[in-house]
């Protein structure tokens, strides 16, 4: 009898075995569900709100800009507009939208549709954390940033009544004597000509403003739906819920469940919907690595987010055709708090750098293919190949910290290394942490901190030297250098170059691609001859694709729209 | 036993208050916000979500805001999913750790009773020894050891169950509920033995034995209902562990439950998120421990006369 009922659970775990043998994978090629590991659980779907890689992943199934980003990288291809003019100074856009460009809903969409949407971006109180993507455009700043009366004197009689920074104090001040009633939207360069044409005004000539317009935040959001269930600022309107959502990609929304998945079914109205040859898309939202490395050799998904980083070496060694290492526009590098006495000597920054050895780091430690940085831009960005150096320069390096007058009588004073609590990035410090250690003699010590106690840190400068990475946001140079001008909220370092500034400034207000590289080429130089970066390598988009997936191409920021992508077994 | 019952219940409810507002002042003293992102946002449009959150009152204001909602049962917006409630997610994550939860605790029940009651009749003999040995690794092997490995050996090396979800794919409830009941199974096991082996030494066995009883009327009458108290008192904090403590596996095998949540709030600085799964959760744990203290007064007639 004992034997029966220790026998039961294991005669029941083979019937269910037996059961299921077909795995989604394997019955996907019949019936066209593409089968998506998608990190974690999207914030949501609404394209003025959301921030974040697995939400884009998403989106672009569900909702489309006026253009799409080209699968084999290179000029953006018609989305819902069909076709552009662009003046010749660069800076007036007319766009004409396709006539068969439908809402999901049926409903054809219309130049006011951008018009409206891009309204709502920029409407200050919706809280949008990407509004800047169209600060490019006429007057978009003002109508963004634009702060009342009340509100001002409200910020000056709390500067005052606390420790008052002079400099907050004068600039509220300034504002508040040079204050203009709320600009109209009409202020704002993108108007509807008319049912199908949309003209936009820029404020100069931004030659990467078509690829600007394949980033979610630039996409349109369905008026009536939003404004059914909330205004135009509610950040918790329930517009985005199965049911409910109307936008206007090549899949619409069809069920989700919290912290399961999401599926999204072909979309009937979608202009270019003959092409899209998928019946469904499911989102997993697995957001462990490990896990999600089982359910993809499982046969339960056709393509996964990431990959554990300590099996990458070993997929290479074995060389797993599964695994693709796609190239990617981002770069991992370290911060250096230029406001910290230590490191306020650039011979001190370049003695750091210089001592880095970057081609082990990646042969040794990331071993996924990664390429060892010399600029801060990745190389190849949309043609922009920068010409700075770095090298690896011991003896260099302690000549300079020599000459920056540090010696054995008078040694450097400890520095701290500060990262989010992470695996690969402790291996890095680590690494790093030895070679200061053996050129330089500097004592280095490790500080990991929780990924928003890392963030807060660095946002108040409190750290020393920061591991930081920067993914582009679109296909040029623009989207890394921009970060290093002063008063750009994620420069963090505490650098602020006027020179610099003035050759960004150059740079986005010639309409001449060659010249525009050539400057943006010297602010480089200037950025890496200052050092408050140190850049190491070249981020690598490492993943498992199934061998039926077709149609998805490498593409550097990672955009791949599913009108591309199909199954096919060989 | 309805006094006993009221009385706890009332006295659940201040506990409950103590628990949100220390939670709630703790939050805030956690460096990082729930905005703070790898892209910082401008000043500007931080003070926009702010606003946009009641962010900029001060901790009092909004301690006082939220203490005024969750007396009425609303626990708020979610912070990390715009227009998600926290009751919605409390609610979707709910039945599937509850439904996980269950399974684990009849796997755990009906292993560890069985092998522990077996192990005390056989005591030092292969019956004894093996069982234990086995629960000795149940407790050592942590959950997130014994998942991967499970899944391991059925789901790829065998390929007969699914390596993750939820009622999905078939049979993909087995292993989760297995790795989970399994670390409890094994507690159980060595409670009902110990248990198991004080009562069966006792004089009234004998007395059931010296009446003639069968050897089975003995055990499952008489001695089953003494020596299974420390196990019954043992499942009270043990359902609630389960319950909170689900979240290892639930992100092993990606189950859509609440333990992800719970966890995932705290990295986020989702505050209300945070607030309102633990003030739930404490709940859970303030219930089940007054249902397992019943249920052992109601298996002890002494200690039910003496209160």
């Amino acid at each position: 009898m004992y034997k029966k009922i220790i026998l039961m659970p294991l005669a029941l775990i083979f019937f269910y075995g037996c059961s299921q043998n077909i795995s989604p994978v394997d019955s996907a090629i019949e019936s066209g569900i593409f089968h998506f590991g998608n990190g974690s659980e999207p914030q949501g779907i609404d394209p003025h709100i959301v921030t974040g890689v697995p939400e884009h992943h998403l989106l672009i199934s569900l909702c489309e800009g006026l253009t799409i980003a080209n699968p084999n990288g290179g000029a953006n291809l018609p989305g819902v507009a069909e076709s552009w003019t662009i003046s010749e100074d660069g800076k007036e856009y007319i766009f004409y939208l396709n006539k068969n460009a439908k809402w999901s809903n049926g409903e054809v969409m219309t130049a006011d549709d951008f018009v409206w949407s891009w309204m709502r971006i920029l409407t200050a109180s919706l809280g949008s954390q990407y509004p800047d993507m169209l600060y490019y455009l006429e007057g978009a700043e003002e109508y963004h940033t634009w702060v009342s009366k009340e509100d001002l004197n409200s910020m000056l009689a709390n500067e005052l009544s606390n420790d008052a920074d002079p400099e907050i104090v004068f600039s509220i001040e300034q504002s508040l004597m040079n204050h203009k009633p709320k600009p109209l939207f009409d202020t704002v360069g993108v108007k509807a000509i008319d049912e199908h044409t949309l003209k936009v005004n820029l404020k100069s000539p931004t030659p990467f403003f078509l690829g600007l317009l394949s980033h979610y935040s630039t996409w349109p959001a369905h008026k009536e739906t939003v404004l059914k269930f909330g205004e135009i600022d509610d950040r918790n309107g329930e517009w985005t819920r199965p049911g409910n959502f109307v936008c206007n990609g090549p899949f619409q929304l069809k069920s989700w469940e919290l912290n399961n998945k999401i599926v999204v079914e072909k979309n009937p109205h979608y202009w270019d919907s003959s092409k899209v040859r998928l019946n469904e898309m499911h989102f997993y939202p697995v957001s462990n690595v490990m896990t999600e490395d089982r359910m993809f050799r499982a046969g339960q998904l056709h393509l996964t987010s990431t990959l554990p980083s300590q099996k990458c070496p070993i997929y290479i060694e074995e060389n797993n055709p599964d695994l693709r290492i796609d190239p990617y526009m981002g770069q991992y590098f370290y911060r250096l708090n230029i406001n910290n006495p230590a490191l306020q000597d650039v011979r001190v920054r370049k003695a750091l750098a210089y001592t880095i050895n970057r081609k082990l780091i990646v042969e040794k430690v990331t071993k996924c293919g990664q390429i060892p940085a010399y600029s801060f831009t990745p190389p190849g960005s949309n043609g922009y190949y920068p010409d700075t150096e770095i090298p690896f320069d011991p003896e260099l390096a302690k000549q300079l910290m020599m000459d920056a007058g540090y010696s054995d009588s008078n040694p450097f004073p400890k520095i701290e290394i500060l990262f989010n609590t992470n695996e690969d990035h402790r291996k890095i410090a680590l690494a790093i942490q030895q070679m200061w250690q053996q050129n330089l003699g500097i004592e280095v010590e490790l500080v990991n901190q929780d990924w928003k106690v890392y963030l807060s840190r660095e946002m108040v400068g409190d750290f020393q030297v920061s591991r930081a990475g920067w993914i582009g946001d679109y296909e040029d140079p623009n989207t890394f250098l921009d970060l290093m001008r002063p008063n750009r909220g994620n420069n963090k370092t505490g650098w602020e170059d006027a020179n610099y500034d003035a050759i960004m400034k150059k740079a986005n207000s010639t309409n001449n691609q060659e010249e525009r590289y050539e400057l943006l080429n010297q602010a480089e130089e200037l950025l890496i001859d200052n050092m408050p970066i140190i850049p190491l390598y070249t981020y690598v988009r490492a993943y498992q694709l199934s061998p039926d997936v077709k149609g998805y191409s490498p593409h550097i920021l990672d955009h791949h729209h599913p009108k591309f992508i199909y199954l096919e077994r060989d | 036993m309805l006094a006993i019952f009221i009385k706890r219940i009332l006295l659940a409810i201040p506990v409950i208050f103590a628990v949100a507002s220390i939670t709630f002042f703790l939050i805030k003293l956690a460096p990082g916000g729930p905005f703070d992102a790898d892209k910082a946002v401008s000043p500007q449009v931080l003070k926009n979500l702010n606003e946009a959150y009641n962010l900029d009152a001060t901790n009092w204001e909004q301690y006082i805001d939220y203490m005024t909602n969750l007396a009425q049962g609303d626990l708020g917006p979610s912070f990390r999913f715009p227009g998600r409630s926290v009751t919605e997610m409390i609610t979707t994550g709910l039945p599937v750790t509850f439904e996980l939860a269950f399974y684990a605790i009849l796997i755990a029940l009906f292993m560890g009773v069985f092998s522990g009651v077996l192990a005390a009749l056989k005591r030092n003999t292969m019956f004894d020894f093996i069982p234990m040995a086995i629960a000795m690794i149940g407790i050592c092997v942590p959950t997130f050891l014994m998942g991967p490995l499970l899944v391991l050996i059925f789901g790829i090396n065998l390929e007969i169950l699914p390596v993750s979800g939820w009622g999905q794919l078939p049979g993909d409830k087995i292993l989760p509920s297995l790795t989970l009941g399994f670390a409890y199974a094994a507690y159980i096991a060595r409670l009902s033995r110990g248990g198991m082996l004080e009562v069966l030494n006792q004089d009234f066995i004998r007395t059931a034995r010296a009446k003639g009883l069968t050897e089975k009327m003995v055990v499952i009458k008489h001695a089953m209902q003494g020596g299974l108290i420390p196990v019954v008192s043992f499942l009270g904090p043990a359902i609630a562990g389960l319950l909170a403590g689900s979240f290892v596996v639930e992100t092993i095998f990606q189950i859509p439950g609440l333990g992800r949540f719970y966890v995932e709030a705290a990295f986020n600085r989702d505050y209300t998120m945070i607030l309102g799964t633990t003030i739930f959760f404490s709940a859970m744990i303030v219930f089940f421990n007054l249902l397992s203290d019943l249920a052992a007064l109601w298996l002890n007639p002494r200690s039910r006369d003496a209160s």
